[in-house]
């Protein structure tokens, strides 16, 4: 019953919402093993992409393979394997901490959930704040809850949609190093943010998404500014 | 099958906690739902005499405006925090967070005619406690037919435009032959001898209405909240 | 408008210069006098309505559950239709309802639950043009419950009218009346069906040109 995979493909995928084309023609592949960034400006159809992906939105043309299997031959049982923290962290800011993370749990259907949940407040460095309403916590607080509670049933592929926003750099620091730990752990993590300074030296490989276009994927060590302005550059030629 | 009634108990459990650490929904809700009562007492009764079937009118109605009200305010909280999404990613069978959705508003809706029911007999001279167990199969019956359906186009209309207005809009007509079996079973119930084969007839016709739409909406609950 | 639809519109049009004739030649009722010819476009109408309400549904479930772009199409086509021809039922009815029973609306069975069908209907049209992006699905919702309801309706409003079900509307059509009334159902079906043909063919249109505005930026 448990469904694993290893590799991540987008076939030429599209999506559009009327006459307007959100994305045209992406594809790419990732690795267990690998951050990915998706660099782009804002409307760039970052966000969409990691909707296709995390099957909230279907793409109107093009596939996604996880693994050897489209999301559709495999059901719901995907979503046990996918992760996903979105721009608006998916917390009921009415409960505690722990209640946030008991209720995820739970409803993924996660085993010994006392335990699961009390490694979730530890990483998040949320022990002590475990039973406070969460509508109390300040952006960082609420993006560390939100990024364990987005891992509480171990997903493969974690899709984090612009996960720097209004962190301080204490906060910034120890979310790359959280996900240079799920690196190591096989996972895949598929980073989207227009934050170019704290993501430097994060990413394995580099796509640039521009008005919906993928234009370049790229693992070379020169930085990541001068990466995405050769694409923007690029793409204009 | 015990994953599907898992899932909507933890979904379900959860919107009562949340209920229960504010009450926002249900005070506003019963508020609502009394302030219905009086606006319409003031329109139908004549020199201190209700219109015939006044009561059961009243009481259906402000079943009506208060579920759609409380059902819009439920989802319009679930949109704030996006939650419905994380509850969409949730490794199982989507209609199982429907049905979670549904007993909690069930529930909900239950209070309110607790208060509701006693406050237009009283006002009404209405004797409804005259055949208990029927009235509540009745109530029972026809608000869950009110609740299924407008669960699923509440839930629906979360990313809509216009969805405030939208919702009584596509709500109502789908609801009328809930409200007719409603007042005229109620009205039956009134009785000076209750006419229980009356009550009857209306009973099954709303339960058959509940099976029919039950179904429905958890056969389109998962095409609908997929883009 | 495509060549192929000249010769329906041409029958259609046909059909309908014929049938006040038709009418015209059709026994007087004893009671009622000129308006109770009304009844020959009245019923035909909402024949089509209810048709229409169908035919609305079920392609909306087929948009639905298999998401074909085509069956949307068509029931937009259906729904637009369906509105159009319970208007006509609805301003009938009540001039057939003022001379037969003196006033303009009596809460009568039929023709109140044609009332709820076309509103629910209406509906539809609502949520299509003022739900935002994605209104497509939940008018595809509306039309299904609309449709699964019409029985509910039927039911509810036939005993909330009378504890006993009458059946004073449908009279037995005289023998002389019924060669114009058949005429009238037929007229009416061939104008539906090319209305319908038409609409369908306006939003298949709408959406070539979608696509074509897509793959400018291909």
């Amino acid at each position: 019953m448990t469904f694993d995979f290893d590799r991540l493909v987008v076939d030429d995928v599209s999506r559009n919402f009327g006459r307007r084309r959100a994305l045209t023609r992406v594809s790419l592949t990732c690795h267990a093993g690998e951050i990915v960034g998706l660099l782009g400006p804002n409307g760039a159809g970052k966000s969409t992409l990691l909707a296709i992906l995390s099957t909230l939105l279907a793409a109107s043309s093009g596939e996604i393979h996880y693994g050897s299997a489209t999301a559709r031959a495999i059901g719901p049982a995907l979503r046990a394997r996918l992760g996903l923290l979105g721009h608006d962290l998916y917390l009921y800011p009415e409960l505690t901490a722990r209640e946030n993370l008991e209720f995820f749990a739970r409803l993924y259907g996660c085993p010994n959930v006392p335990a699961v949940v009390g490694d979730a407040l530890g990483r998040a460095g949320l022990r002590d704040r475990a039973d406070d309403l969460v509508s109390g916590f300040s952006r960082g607080m609420r993006q560390r809850l939100a990024l364990e509670r987005a891992l509480l049933h171990g997903p493969r592929l974690l899709l984090l949609d612009e996960p720097f926003t209004g962190l301080d750099d204490a906060s910034g620091q120890a979310l790359v190093a959280r996900l240079r730990d799920l690196r190591q752990d096989g996972r895949i993590v598929l980073v989207a943010t227009h934050d170019l300074d704290l993501a430097e030296g994060l990413f394995d490989r580099v796509a640039v998404l521009r008005e919906g276009r993928l234009l370049l994927v790229d693992n070379s060590s020169a930085s990541l500014r001068e990466r995405y302005r050769e694409a923007v550059a690029a793409a204009r030629r | 099958m015990k994953q599907f009634l898992r899932v909507a108990w933890i979904v379900m459990r959860k919107d009562l906690t949340v209920e229960v650490r504010s009450r926002e929904i249900l005070y506003t809700t019963v508020f609502f739902a009394a302030s219905c009562v009086l606006v319409f007492a003031f329109a139908l009764v004549r020199e201190g005499r209700p219109m015939e079937d006044a009561a059961a009118g009243i009481l259906w109605i402000a079943i009506a405006f208060a579920g759609t009200l409380a059902l819009g305010r439920t989802f319009e909280r679930e949109r704030q925090t996006e939650t419905l999404r994380a509850l969409m990613l949730a490794p199982s069978d989507r209609p199982a967070i429907y049905v979670g959705k549904l007993l909690g508003i069930l529930i909900l809706l239950g209070v309110v005619e607790l208060v509701l029911v006693p406050m237009v007999g009283l006002l009404f001279n209405a004797p409804f406690g005259a055949s208990p167990l029927w009235l509540v199969v009745l109530l029972a019956a026809g608000t869950l037919g009110f609740a299924s359906v407008g669960t699923l186009f509440a839930a629906m209309l979360v990313r809509a435009r216009s969805r405030d207005v939208l919702l009584p809009v596509l709500l109502y007509p789908i609801t009328i032959p809930i409200i007719i079996a409603g007042v005229r079973g109620t009205v039956a119930l009134l009785q000076a001898v209750p006419d229980e084969p009356m009550a009857r007839f209306w009973i099954a016709l709303l339960v058959f209405f509940d099976a029919v739409f039950v179904t429905l909406a958890l056969w389109t609950f998962e095409p609908l909240m997929t883009e | 408008m495509a060549r192929t639809y000249t010769p329906l519109a041409v029958l259609a049009m046909a059909l309908f210069a014929v049938a006040p004739f038709a009418v015209a030649s059709a026994p007087s009722e004893q009671t009622m006098g000129l308006i109770q010819r009304v009844f020959y476009y009245h019923v035909p109408s909402a024949m089509m309505l209810f048709l229409s309400a169908f035919i609305c549904g079920i392609a909306s479930a087929v948009f639905l559950f298999k998401r074909s772009e085509a069956a949307d199409r068509l029931a937009v086509a259906a729904g637009e239709l369906a509105v159009v021809f319970g208007l006509i039922v609805l301003v009938t009815g009540p001039m057939w309802a003022r001379k037969a029973w003196g006033v303009w609306w009596q809460w009568d069975a039929r023709l109140t639950s044609s009332l709820l069908l076309w509103m629910m209907f209406v509906a539809y049209l609502l949520v299509r043009r003022y739900g935002g992006p994605g209104s497509e699905k939940l008018s595809a919702a509306m039309a299904i419950f609309g449709m699964a309801n019409v029985p509910f309706v039927y039911v509810s409003v036939n005993f909330w009218r009378t504890i006993h079900p009458n059946t004073n509307v449908l009279m037995t059509l005289a023998p002389g009346m019924r060669g114009p009334f058949w005429f009238c159902v037929a007229s009416f079906l061939l104008l539906y069906l090319l209305l319908l043909a038409l609409r369908r063919r306006l939003e298949d249109q709408r959406a070539a040109v979608e696509r074509l505005y897509l793959a400018l930026d291909e």
